[in-house]
């Protein structure tokens, strides 16, 4: 009866194996002439080939392009219509009387952007740890609710930076929620969004609030990877929680911190549609970043020249900041690794 | 050996046939024809809807496609468009001359040349290149003027009276203040986010906008006026930080939603707001246009609008522009989104009873012959964008203290300057 079983199951599973055989000889009728051109020891290029294509044409060649725009001016998009080469937009950029006062440049608009993007990655990135860790240690405890918690705290991350500004803006508003309750407790009305010395603090906290689940879940995996041996071996020395914390969790936690904090670094850099949704850049520009510098001279300009070469400028220099910052990320990780080898 | 004859004929007669069929499928096949519209909500898309519509089943050959846009995306994304070689045969514009550079000429498509010059003459200068004066490119969908509103149940509530022709922008600034302060109305005064707004008052205060060569000159001392009276209204708190400084750079921003809840005693818009106001405030309270505020130079709004105008010239095209453009489909348009004409010699049966509305259209239509010479030639003037969208930007920023006036002045001026060499080279 078994047997007879079994001899069904592998009639069927070779009926079904039909179409598979079929679409298999069928690939290798087109495979087997490559392979014969190019050797077995290319073919992993051949395999690759469809992503690399779609990579060189929807990354490689916009990059080039986008350099090539950086070195021409004019209000042309093609290229055949435009001035090339020139130094231009990047004199045009660089061309400050003072660094520090944005005011003295002839683009003061991108270094106010540079100098917004600094103090939003600063405190963003700083406060974005802080909490994340504070968090993290507290969902590593056994408290009730746990799971329920680490979701919750974790939502967010997944929720499109344009609902995230949509959300906060109606509860930020003048006229929003968080108002509403400060009026309702006798209180004046802030205005979060639009008076320069709430905003950038507003959009810091939004940011954070979007993006901190997310490295939540990065410290909280470096927490479960600290051997429980260690602290077991402090409570019996006696040692107060504080040191604990200092002298055991901290330094054992230090590499995924590394990871945050260039993640969150390359992440608060490229920061722009959450921001654009919720102050749109203002009041005057004081939360206006880069990358809504690049959107704006690039593609935003309402009527005025659509300055794609000045943009493309901008972004190269943005390019070169995330490169720096992915470098980094790349030497951290990789002595990681090498220091775990020789553990 | 009959039979593969056979087959061989079969196929043959098969193939001829099948041939026939594509060729005569192609040469009958209906010319498209895409429209790219913004419109101010369903009161007037719907409205265009419906004469598409109406025009595809009068006309087989040929095809309308309308796609209904955000005004977002006329402003940023038609431009780009048409630089890459794309975009559609027809959009709707308000950058007129921004744009001319992309327009085609469909005078040898349309039925009657001489109607457009009649009906539409002396907006056609501002679709056209510099030098041209007899290309089509389309025609003056709605003509607007800027102007102001005032909320009239305030006005009455406080006891002030609604100042007549005349009234300087001080004069109308301290009433509206009077008022706020009487009913407890939060802001006195609102303007739309915008140049051009501005620009009707700049105007009024003696600003020229160009040099003797008629070349752009951007600040002079009627700007400085105004847009200093901008400036102390803000700090002063006659117009609420909130509006202004809510956004970055050029952004457009408009106070209806402050309006609509009559937050506001004097709101500076233009003639286009008439059919939104009449839908959105309905009976809530009564609002009245009134004639643009004075100053020293003129007591002058901005003309405006927008117009269908064509990237592609063929005869499909020349088709959809002479029916939209008839007297029969604009009046009927016009009369729907009550709006101002652009056509010159219309009859328009405004379809609405509201007291209020028919008031502020009455006002506008009077204003058009008031308008000063300089608001005209601003108006018609290619790179007139340029100087808006300086002034609004620099200004939000001193507004919001992120420069004095006197920076912000000599930044407008250089914004000008950059973005011309930027264009014409230099």
């Amino acid at each position: 009866m078994e047997n007879i079983r079994n001899q069904i199951k592998i009639f069927f599973l070779r009926i079904l194996n039909i179409p598979f055989a079929f679409l298999m000889h069928a690939i290798d009728l087109i495979m087997w002439p490559i392979q014969k051109i190019v050797g077995v020891r290319n073919m992993p290029y051949i395999f690759l080939l469809p992503n690399l294509i779609f990579f060189g044409l929807f990354v490689i060649v916009p990059l080039i392009a986008n350099f090539f725009f950086s070195l021409s001016s004019g209000d042309e998009l093609l290229f055949a219509e435009r001035e090339l080469p020139t130094t231009k937009q990047y004199d045009q950029l660089f061309d400050c009387e003072s660094y520090l006062n944005p005011n003295t440049c002839t683009e003061d608009f991108f270094w106010r952007g540079v100098y917004n993007t600094l103090f939003f990655v600063v405190f963003q990135v700083g406060l974005m740890i802080f909490f994340s860790v504070l968090t993290a240690v507290i969902l590593n405890k056994k408290i009730i609710g746990r799971g329920f918690f680490r979701s919750v705290f974790f939502f967010p991350v997944l929720l499109s930076p344009v609902v995230v500004g949509l959300i906060w803006q109606w509860i930020l508003l003048k006229n929003g929620a968080f108002n509403a309750i400060i009026e309702s407790y006798g209180g004046d009305k802030v205005s979060f969004l639009t008076d320069p010395s709430w905003a950038m603090a507003s959009v810091i906290f939004v940011s954070i609030w979007a993006h901190m689940g997310f490295y939540t879940l990065i410290v909280l995996a470096g927490l479960q990877a600290i051997p429980p041996n260690l602290y077991e071996a402090a409570e019996m020395d006696g040692t107060s929680r504080e040191r604990i914390f200092f002298r055991i969790t901290l330094p054992l936690l230090m590499p995924n911190l590394l990871v945050v904090f260039i993640l969150a670094s390359i992440k608060g850099v490229q920061t722009f549609d959450e921001i654009y949704v919720l102050t749109g850049g203002g009041p005057g520009t004081s939360t206006s970043l880069i990358v809504q510098y690049i959107f704006t001279t690039g593609f935003a300009s309402s009527g005025s020249v659509q300055n794609f070469g000045l943009a493309a400028a901008a972004s190269m220099v943005l390019g070169v900041v995330l490169l720096f910052l992915t470098l980094m990320q790349l030497y951290f990780s990789r002595n990681k690794e090498s220091k775990h080898q020789e553990i | 050996m009959m039979n593969v004859k056979f087959i061989f004929k079969a196929l043959s007669v098969a193939l001829v046939s099948l041939s026939l069929t594509l060729i005569s499928a192609v040469s009958f096949a209906a010319t498209d024809v895409r429209i790219m519209w913004y419109g101010d909500g369903d009161k007037e898309n719907v409205p265009i809807a419906a004469q598409i519509d109406e025009f595809n089943a009068a006309n087989s050959d040929i095809n309308v496609i309308l796609d209904i846009v955000p005004y977002d995306a006329i402003m940023n994304t038609l431009p780009i468009q048409l630089a890459a070689g794309e975009g559609p045969d027809i959009a709707r514009v308000t950058d007129l001359g921004g744009l001319n550079k992309y327009y085609a000429d469909i005078t040898p498509y349309v039925a009657d040349p001489s109607y457009y010059e009649k009906s539409f003459g002396p907006f056609l200068n501002w679709y056209r290149k510099s030098g041209d004066t007899t290309s089509i490119h389309g025609f003056h969908s709605t003509m607007t003027v800027t102007g102001p509103y005032v909320n009239k149940t305030l006005f009455e509530q406080a006891g002030v009276d609604l100042l007549g022709p005349g009234a300087t922008w001080e004069e109308w600034a301290a009433a509206s203040i009077e008022v706020a302060e009487k009913t407890g109305t939060p802001i006195p005064m609102a303007w739309d986010r915008s140049g051009h707004r501005v620009s009707g008052p700049a105007i009024s205060m003696g600003a020229k906008y160009f040099d003797s060569n008629g070349d752009p000159k951007l600040v002079d001392d009627g700007l400085k006026a105004m847009t200093q009276m901008l400036y102390d209204w803000h700090q002063a708190g006659t117009m609420s930080k909130d509006l202004w400084g809510s956004v970055a750079g050029s952004k457009y921003h408009a106070p209806n939603d402050w309006w609509n809840a009559a937050e506001v005693v004097f709101m500076m818009s233009g003639s286009w707001q008439i059919g939104r106001f009449a839908n959105e405030v309905g009976d809530d309270f009564d609002w009245w246009a009134v004639p643009a505020p004075c100053g020293p130079a003129a007591c002058t709004g901005m003309p405006g609008g927008n117009a269908l105008l064509a990237f592609n010239a063929n005869p499909a095209v020349g088709k959809v522009m002479d029916f939209l453009s008839s007297k029969e489909q604009l009046s009927s348009f016009i009369g729907q989104v009550l709006a101002i004409p652009g056509h010159l010699d219309l009859q328009v049966d405004y379809q609405t009873d509201d007291p209020n509305a028919k008031h502020a259209l009455n006002t506008f239509a009077g204003a058009v012959p008031t308008i000063d010479q300089v608001a005209f030639d601003l108006q018609a003037h290619v790179d007139n964008r340029i100087m808006f969208n300086a002034i609004i930007s620099r200004l939000g920023q001193a507004i919001v203290g992120e420069m004095t006036m006197e920076e912000a002045w000599d930044r407008m001026d250089e914004d000008v300057e950059k973005q011309l060499k930027e264009k014409y080279g230099g």
